[in-house]
């Protein structure tokens, strides 16, 4: 007889407008790990694992494209994709919720793909097309999808808003915006505090219905 | 997080040269490494990313469907080979994470995923999972989520994988390569139960890489489907979900195949259940029945103690939207 045991075993962001207060808690970490080193140094030393600390602490070296522009940089393996866009390239549009893939708050499309970028190793998009909320516009002109959650109210505070309007676009570039059900079900990685979700379902459900292309 | 180094080789042989190390984890999608890494829960000295290596093909051949170890949840649920053949795995992995969560989860990750037990991820807490010997918080704790089958006393966790329940019902089997070549294995022999060593979920070797999975061909396309009960309709782990396949002919039962989530430190077979439905009329009493041979040896622990009643409940609800009576 078979069995199962047969084997052995938030940060509320003003973008532009306040940026003081960002450069400000940049600088004070900055000087926080200045002022950390040494010890660290020491301890490093005395372990005999200097060497091994200057390969792991090393920056890499990091291509990708952001909004259609090539970007260079230096990171750390362990940086997310999150953390660099909103500190490195100061795209703070992309919000950091959870920072646990539990809110979809960050929510960036990777080759044309919806993910939740707190959950991806920054190092790991090399060669890779990211989109964030500051992609989607043209110039001047809104996206369909982010002038249609203006016209519906599709938000209260606005936190979750930039990964709503990219899960948004994906789910009607991928097709899964059919019915109100099926809107649901493919808008679920994205949580909204403030209950907006009937308003965010008739923005996209327009959206899709208006045959704009997204 | 932990700084950690990342290399990221471009063959299987280059992977599988530097995996055996201790302190060395692969990562593919990452979506539960590094939450995992996050939480401190691991914290390992080195990554290696294995995305360079061809495995995200999802292939017909003579004996069923071959699925590569790199293919994307989203790109399974989504391929029309799979939504044909295999509907059971399309809904299982569409009831699975979020629509983001699929796009960069991949079909071995998904195997390798660790329990979401709050004891396990809180490192304030004792785990015989996460630290051996430390105790199981969750024995006499906050188990709601918790296993009623095959738990032992150290560990009473679940895996949390929705897909894993419909390739163990389909009885796939999952392809390992090693450095002595490749092994195959029973997908229901894949997972294991805690016993004594909760901290292993599985019985892939450290210096072993899954590189992929293959479904035999079977007949259960027609009469298949995927429920999974939870505290909310989407995005949430199962609290008991179950995949049910019926093979029907003129009415009567073939060939059955049942597992679940949500109940046991693996995807639970339910063997017993199966073979007495073989040769029985299509019909809720044939299902009823089942369910209840099925509960043989549940054990309850306190909180979870609801599951007893909702898994027979959820068993036989499968089986009648499977057999097209729901």
């Amino acid at each position: 007889m078979k069995s199962n045991e047969t084997v052995n075993g938030p940060d509320g962001d003003q973008d532009v407008k306040d940026t003081s207060r960002r450069n400000f808690l940049k600088q004070s970490s900055l000087l926080t790990a200045v002022a950390l080193t040494p010890g660290t140094a020491v301890k490093a030393a005395v372990m005999h694992v200097d060497e091994k600390i200057a390969a792991v602490f090393e920056k890499m070296p990091l291509k990708m494209e952001v909004n259609g522009k090539p970007q260079k940089l230096s990171v750390e393996p362990r940086s997310t994709l999150l953390d660099i866009l909103r500190e490195q390239l100061d795209l703070t549009g992309t919000k950091k919720g959870c920072d646990h893939g539990q809110c979809g708050a960050c929510t960036v499309h990777v080759d044309g793909r919806r993910v939740n970028s707190c959950l991806t190793l920054g190092i790991m998009m090399s060669g890779k097309k990211i989109t964030t909320i500051e992609g989607l516009a043209n110039s001047d002109q809104l996206h369909p999808m982010q002038e249609a959650f203006i016209k519906h109210d599709g938000f209260q505070c606005g936190y979750c808003t930039p990964g709503q309007i990219m899960s948004a676009v994906a789910c009607i570039r991928e097709g899964h915006a059919g019915s109100e059900h099926e809107i649901r079900e493919y808008m679920s990685g994205n949580i909204c505090r403030c209950g907006a979700y009937p308003n965010i379902v008739n923005a996209i459900q327009e959206v899709k219905d208006g045959g704009q292309t997204v | 997080m932990k700084q950690f180094q990342y290399i990221c080789p471009t063959t299987q042989q280059g992977v599988l040269d530097v995996i055996n190390k201790p302190g060395t984890k692969i990562i593919a999608g990452g979506t539960n490494l590094v939450d995992l890494m996050k939480r401190g829960v691991t914290a390992p000295d080195k990554l290696v990313d294995i995305n360079h290596l061809p495995l995200k093909s999802i292939i017909s051949t003579p004996k069923g469907l071959y699925i590569g170890a790199l293919a994307l949840n989203s790109a399974v649920a989504e391929h029309e080979l799979v939504a044909r053949q295999y509907p059971l795995l399309a809904m299982a992995l569409k009831a699975g994470a979020s629509p983001q969560l699929r796009n960069m989860a991949t079909v071995g990750g998904n195997m390798m995923q660790r329990t979401r037990c709050g004891y396990f991820y809180d490192t304030t807490m004792p785990c015989n999972k996460r630290a051996p010997g430390s105790g199981c918080g969750a024995y006499e704790g906050v188990n709601r989520m918790h296993a009623i089958f095959g738990g032992s006393s150290q560990c009473i966790a679940v895996h949390p994988s929705d897909m894993c329940v419909a390739l163990a019902a389909l009885n796939a089997v999952v392809i390992i390569a090693g450095k002595k070549g490749e092994r195959r294995l029973p997908f229901t022999d894949f997972h294991r139960l805690p016993g004594e060593h909760p901290e292993m979920d599985n019985h892939l070797a450290a210096n072993e890489l899954i590189v992929g999975v293959e479904i035999p061909n079977n007949h259960f396309a027609a009469n298949s489907y995927y429920l999974k009960v939870r505290d909310r309709q989407s995005y949430a782990f199962a609290l008991v979900s179950v995949a049910a396949a019926l093979d029907i002919e003129n009415g009567i039962i073939r060939h059955a195949r049942l597992a679940m989530g949500g109940v046991a430190h693996k995807p639970w077979r339910l063997f017993d259940a199966e073979q007495a439905l073989a040769g029985k009329p299509v019909s809720e009493d044939s299902f009823k029945q089942a369910a209840q041979l099925a509960m043989q040896g549940a054990k309850g622990y306190g909180q979870n103690a609801f599951k007893l009643k909702l898994a027979p409940a959820t068993i036989a609800e499968a089986l009648k939207h499977a057999a097209g009576l729901a």
